[in-house]
């Protein structure tokens, strides 16, 4: 077989540039994890269900799963690793997961992170059933889901906004 | 004393990594190094046929491809079968699959050949060009099929009976025979996976410098994995380290060993002398890990006026896949954990385990308990209907009561020891129940929803799961000279957040700041012996074990402290990390103990400094006394006479849509009781992972198999695992804390039991709000639709009904 | 999982794009690569070339006239979703949409990829054939129309030829006095339906004076069937044209059940639609 063809792609993530030298099959997940070093970004199932792999697009959820790295020169790129606020303190998002227990073995975390960070820009006041309809594409098999909606909540909460009150059960109990 | 973290809600401290994108999944190791290559598996397209030549010829020609192993390429212990890592005498005829297959296909998804690449896309393309002979055989799919035995899976095994076992206590038969009332169900449960969101994978790493093998692997046992590829890899223990990173959750499906994977990724990296890397696609996880579940039964009971149990005979049929690696641990649960909470006075149950052309079955969460569950509530609840009688009234009637514990069953459980539960209480559990999903007031509920057209149900279901099995778990306490205690335990995490659980352990056994300590779990460099995790197990035993183990340092610590500070130990606590003499202000702080404890004590840090204003040790004797040696360490083993028996009790109130067929989870509610919780907010994070677990196995989750072995939804798009949408919006949860006699903290184990009664409790309130009864599970909208249409007088009428 | 080689072409002009179609057999699309990415991974599908139209320019357009929607070859499901003015022109594009995947599916695939992948299962290729709409292709050749009618010629398979470029959808507006709704049952939220079924209804005062009736996942191809002349009985006139088949989530009794529960509460539906939107533009 003669060897296949390799590009050259920059790739802009989380505020830095990665110069990758890939094929063009190269999935776009493999690439941040593999050739950027980028593992945060976890991949579950590689047919785009599961949402484990899924990122920032110029700001919008996308199944990293279902991009060619190639596909993505133009396009600025969030990670769950560009979420943490710039003095390395967790994001709004990320300190809810961990003040609700929205998380056990992590693995699908990141794109719930994501998911949830770009949710939460639209609708920074989301109802109940507003925050489970802005997860309802990622799929997790420890939590039940039950506590990652409370974290959607308690992160609009800490954003400032209003219907996350059912959280102040949970701070209380662990005085 | 500082605070007791010991049953509060304390923040995990895993979620840190987790939450930045930090974690180390096995996937996740090695990236940078350039020389890491990759592995892709060639597996069986069949379900069941003979191989008679794979040609590899067109395979090293692929750029990029550096090796490839069939079968005829291993040797030694690595060309044998794969260990039956479990024997059982009833385990007549256990079979166990090879590395790579040798001769004979028996599943889709088998492992046939293997292929070490500079990167996973080239080991695939190198895959799809190799070519295999096959001379197609008929495949034995399904539990029917093999019973008819009209094929066979193994030649050698004429009617596909892996196994035959019986327990007996009294004589249920004639116990049956001589009841005022009888009643035989005919029960169905399908196959499901565990599929958790990170697959398997294996990275090895062979050292020429040290001569040492490194493995890393997803797994929930890394002794097991080490003992088995020194074994089969003809190695040294003492050269092979198998660290367990984080992994993404197991739920059961990683504590089967060794995977083809576990040995062959090994196997190339000592063979091209580069690290190998194997990560398993979702494709791969759903045809060539495990599965487990699908089980047939026949019951018979004889009851009295009362509704209470005289006699129970169960015969069922396990379907174990094409393989037997893991023994009969699933069927010999089911067998006794059917059981539940109840005591009937004669018991017989008899069960084959069959070979199947499909995957190999090992336990998933639960493991064998929610079959058994469903048997026996659905019973409870023929019975209560049979009677016309409240279906709680008929389960309280054949309670075992709170002063019957210690329980004999009169049977052998899946430890070999006797099933003795150690201690519970039912009724209390069920009227905490009752209260929690409004048992009482649901008629009014009921008939409120009918006045609107709409159609709900209620049904309950109450289960004992053993846990904490044994034999054994170890740990290691070591308080460094900075005061920083690090702990090791050999079990393994997948995301319980035992990092947390047992540090509140170890700060509160210790008196050290919680933030002081670190736990490292599934090393064995830091801990040779241990077994794993699974069966509700860590917090028990590997809990247990830390906890002897921090007081064993605790008492060195104080043996040194007395004679430092010249006071009896008797007088001294440890709080925040600071011996002090009570009631007065004359301290040591633990790393200056530390420090003390070895004779050796170069002044490299503060604490050394500090150490040298006190004299420790008796100048006439050596430094290091006989019976004593160096360093503030701590370490024990917990081996407890048997299992811990947690227990619980779930109820659900479903709406059944008369015109769709589709089920909807309108309350659920959970009464729990694993003894005392160690952290409440964990335990309850684990009953919700296991409620939505259970909702998927009991509405949505199969393995949809056609006759020729195909397994038709490998995928998530097919395979339905539920999304946040299809659990239900709160899961209403009262705990119970009735404590275990058997270790020194009381607890028992709560990994697996949401997801125990979830079929059973879905079943019953379904029926209820149907008025017909239901027999297998899963159910969809389809096939309750299906049922409502059997069920309905004439056909005409149904469709009329079910149309208008 | 991971998809066999191909050649990659993402060129900057339309002229480039459709030379490389014309040039390369087995040369496929990329646009939002929804499905077709899954395809590659799974090694269903293995083209020899990718032509990735993301770098072309003017093909992410949402525009509406009082003719109609016409939605770009670039604009995303999100895209059309979130535009008011495309709802308030033709409705049933949002109440369709909303079922599309998840939104994360839908911030990256088309809707005329969508189309074009003609899949009886997805909810955009029936209501292109619904409401009577097209598809613009291009090719070396020159530019044509392809009626919905005409574009679905079996399972995943459309009319275009294979060097030829969607590059425009064209959904017609809701006329006056009509009405859609749109409902459909899928195993879990998000999931592909079981069956979905979706109506236009115009009305002409109190009289429908016609009534069609679109389905998902009934069929191999994305049907439509004429009500106007059945509205007492929508469903059998349905169910008379259609087929269901049984998969693994549902048989086909069941399936045509749900068609039966459906369709009439979709007529029903979609004329309420109707009458409201009449009785706004002239209230009595």
């Amino acid at each position: 077989m003669t060897s296949e063809k390799l590009h050259d792609v920059r790739l802009h993530v989380n505020g830095s540039v990665h110069e990758v030298r890939v094929p063009a099959r190269r999935l776009l997940s493999d690439a941040l994890r593999h050739d950027c070093g980028l593992t945060g970004t976890h991949v579950g199932c590689e047919h785009g269900v599961c949402g484990a792999c899924t990122i920032l697009v110029d700001g919008a959820p996308v199944r990293s799963c279902l991009m060619f790295a190639v596909s993505a020169v133009d396009a600025e790129i969030t990670t769950v690793e560009g979420l943490t606020e710039a003095d390395g303190s967790l994001s709004p998002v990320q300190q809810a997961f961990s003040d609700c227990h929205g998380l056990q073995c992590g693995f699908c975390t990141p794109g719930f992170l994501t998911t949830i960070t770009a949710g939460l820009r639209d609708n920074p006041d989301p109802s109940e059933d507003e925050a489970r309809e802005m997860i309802a594409g990622n799929l997790c098999r420890c939590t039940g889901y039950q506590n990652i909606v409370k974290s959607v909540l308690r992160a609009s909460q800490i954003q400032g906004g209003t219907k996350g009150e059912m959280q102040g059960e949970i701070q209380e109990e662990r005085g | 004393m500082t605070t007791k973290l010991f049953g509060t809600k304390v923040p995990r401290v895993e979620d840190q990594r987790f939450l930045r994108g930090q974690g180390r999944y096995v996937d996740d190791l090695l990236t940078d190094d350039p020389r890491l290559l990759h592995s892709a598996v060639l597996r069986s397209p069949h379900a069941h046929a003979r191989i008679l030549d794979i040609d590899v010829s067109d395979v090293l020609d692929v750029e990029g491809v550096l090796a490839v192993w069939t079968w005829e390429d291993l040797t030694g212990p690595m060309a044998e079968p794969l260990p039956l890592l479990i024997p059982h005498p009833t385990l007549t005829h256990g079979r166990t699959q090879y590395a790579l297959a040798k001769d004979e296909v028996n599943y889709v998804g088998e492992a046939i050949a293997f292929v070490v690449a500079v990167d996973r896309y080239v080991a695939e393309d190198a895959v799809s060009r190799i070519r295999v002979d096959y001379e197609h055989l008929e495949p034995v799919v399904g539990i029917a099929a093999a019973r008819a035995a009209t094929r066979t899976v193994h030649d050698d095994v004429p009617d596909n009976v892996g196994a035959r076992m019986e327990q007996e206590n009294g004589d249920a038969r004639a116990a049956i025979a001589a009841a005022p009332h009888t009643l035989t169900l005919e029960l169905d449960v399908e196959r499901s996976a565990c599929t958790p969101m990170e697959g398997r994978g294996t990275v090895a790493r062979w050292d020429p410098d040290t001569s040492r093998l490194t493995v890393w692997s997803s797994t929930q046992t890394s002794t097991g994995v080490r003992g088995c590829v020194a074994a089969k890899l003809g190695l040294d223990l003492a050269k092979v380290d198998v660290i367990t990173p984080d992994v993404g959750g197991g739920f059961g499906v990683k504590i089967n060993h060794p995977w083809p994977e576990e040995l062959l990724v090994p196997l190339a990296a000592m063979t091209l002398g580069r690290p190998v890397k194997f990560t398993e696609d979702r494709r791969e996880h759903f045809i060539s890990s495990a599965h487990e579940r699908a089980q047939q039964h026949h019951v018979e009971v004889g009851f009295d006026d009362d509704g209470r149990l005289l006699g129970l005979d169960v015969e069922f049929w396990h379907d174990h896949g094409a393989y037997t690696p893991y023994g009969l641990i699933v069927p010999i649960i089911t067998s006794t954990q059917l059981l539940g909470p109840y005591k009937p006075q004669n018991y017989r149950v008899v069960f084959e385990s069959l070979y199947t052309n499909t995957v190999i079955v090992t336990p998933y969460r639960g493991a064998g308990r929610p079959q058994g569950c469903f048997v026996m509530e659905r019973t409870m609840d023929a019975i209560a209907a049979y009677l016309g009688k409240d279906r709680t009234e008929v389960r309280s009637t054949n309670f075992i009561q709170p002063d019957e514990f210690p329980f004999e069953h009169g049977l052998v459980f899946q430890d070999g020891r006797e099933l003795t539960y150690d201690s519970g209480d039912y009724p209390a559990s069920l009227v905490k129940l009752k209260e929690l999903v409004g048992w009482d007031e649901f008629e009014d509920f009921r008939a409120e929803m009918a006045a609107q057209g709409r159609r709900v149900g209620i049904g309950l279901a109450c289960y004992v799961e053993g846990t904490g099995v044994g034999p054994y778990e170890g740990a290691h306490v070591h308080i460094e000279t900075s005061g920083r205690v690090k702990v090791a335990t050999g079990l393994t995490t997948q995301g319980q957040g035992h990092q947390t659980a047992f540090a509140q352990i170890v700060a509160d056994t210790l008196g050290v700041r919680f933030e002081d300590v670190e736990i490292t779990t599934g090393d064995t460099r830091k801990m040779p012996y241990a077994v794993g995790t699974f069966a509700s197990r860590a917090a028990v035993m590997s809990g247990s074990a830390i906890h002897l183990a921090a007081l064993r340092a605790k008492e060195k610590a104080l043996r040194i402290a007395a004679e430092a500070l010249e006071a009896s130990e008797d007088d001294l606590e440890i709080a925040d990390g600071v011996v002090s003499v009570r009631g007065t202000d004359t301290s040591v702080d633990l790393g200056t103990v530390a420090v003390l404890s070895n004779p050796l004590r170069y002044a490299f840090d503060e604490a050394s400094k500090a150490a040298t204003q006190f004299s420790v040790g008796d100048p006439g004797k050596p430094p290091v006394a006989e019976d004593d040696e160096p360093g503030l360490e701590g370490k024990d083993f917990y081996s407890p006479e048997r299992s811990t028996f947690a227990s619980g009790m779930h109820a659900v109130i479903v709406e059944t849509d008369p015109d769709t067929a589709e089920i909807t989870i309108l309350k659920y509610a959970v009464v729990h009781d694993c003894g005392h919780l160690i952290n409440p907010m964990i335990v309850e994070g684990q009953i919700h992972g296991g409620v939505a677990q259970g909702v998927g196995g009991a509405l949505y989750e199969r393995m949809a198999y056609d006759e020729s072995g195909q397994l038709l939804n490998a995928s998530f798009m097919d395979f339905l695992m539920p999304y946040v949408t299809e659990v239900p919006t709160t899961i209403d949860i009262d705990h119970l804390e009735t404590p275990s006699p058997l270790n020194p903290l009381g607890i028992k184990g709560a990994g697996e039991a949401g997801v125990i009664p979830s079929a059973a409790v879905f079943a019953a309130a379904i029926e209820d709000a149907e008025g017909f009864p239901i027999a297998a599970m899963p159910i969809s909208p389809s096939e309750l639709f299906a049922l409502r249409l059997a069920h309905a007088d004439t056909p005409a009428e149904a469709i009329a009904e079910e149309t208008r | 999982m991971k998809p066999a080689p191909f050649a990659y072409l993402r060129p900057t002009t339309l002229e480039e794009a459709l030379a490389a179609l014309a040039g390369e057999q087995g040369a496929k699309v990329l646009a939002g690569g929804q499905s077709l990415v899954p395809l590659l991974s799974m090694r269903l599908a293995a083209p020899s070339m990718l032509v990735d139209v993301n770098g072309l320019p003017d093909l992410d357009h949402v525009h509406c006239d009082p003719s109609g929607v016409r939605i770009g070859a670039l604009a995303r499901h999100a895209h059309v979703l979130g535009s008011v003015e495309a709802a308030e022109v033709q409705p049933l594009l949002a109440l369709a949409l909303s079922h599309v995947a998840h939104p994360t599916i839908r911030n990256r695939g088309t809707t005329v990829g969508s189309i074009v992948h003609a899949d009886a299962a997805a909810e955009m290729p029936m209501v292109l054939r619904l409401l009577e709409g097209s598809v613009d292709v291009m090719s070396v050749r020159g530019r044509r129309t392809i009626p919905a009618a005409e574009l679905f010629a079996g399972p995943l398979e459309s009319t275009l030829a294979h060097d030829e470029l969607a590059v425009e959808a064209f959904f017609p507006a809701l006329p006056a006095g009509a009405g859609v709704a749109f409902q459909e049952i899928a195993r879990r939220h998000g999931d592909y339906a079981l069956v979905g079924v979706a109506a236009l209804v115009e009305t002409d005062g109190d009289e429908v004076t016609r009534a069609r009736v679109g389905f998902v996942s009934v069929s191999d191809v994305p049907v439509v069937v004429d009500v106007t002349h059945a509205l007492d009985a929508p469903a059998t006139a349905a169910l008379a044209e259609l087929d269901p088949a049984e998969d693994i989530h549902a048989t086909a009794a069941y399936r045509a059940h749900l068609v039966s529960v459906l369709t009439p509460r979709v007529v029903a539906a979609a004329t309420d639609h109707a009458r409201s939107r009449a009785r706004e533009v002239s209230p009595a």
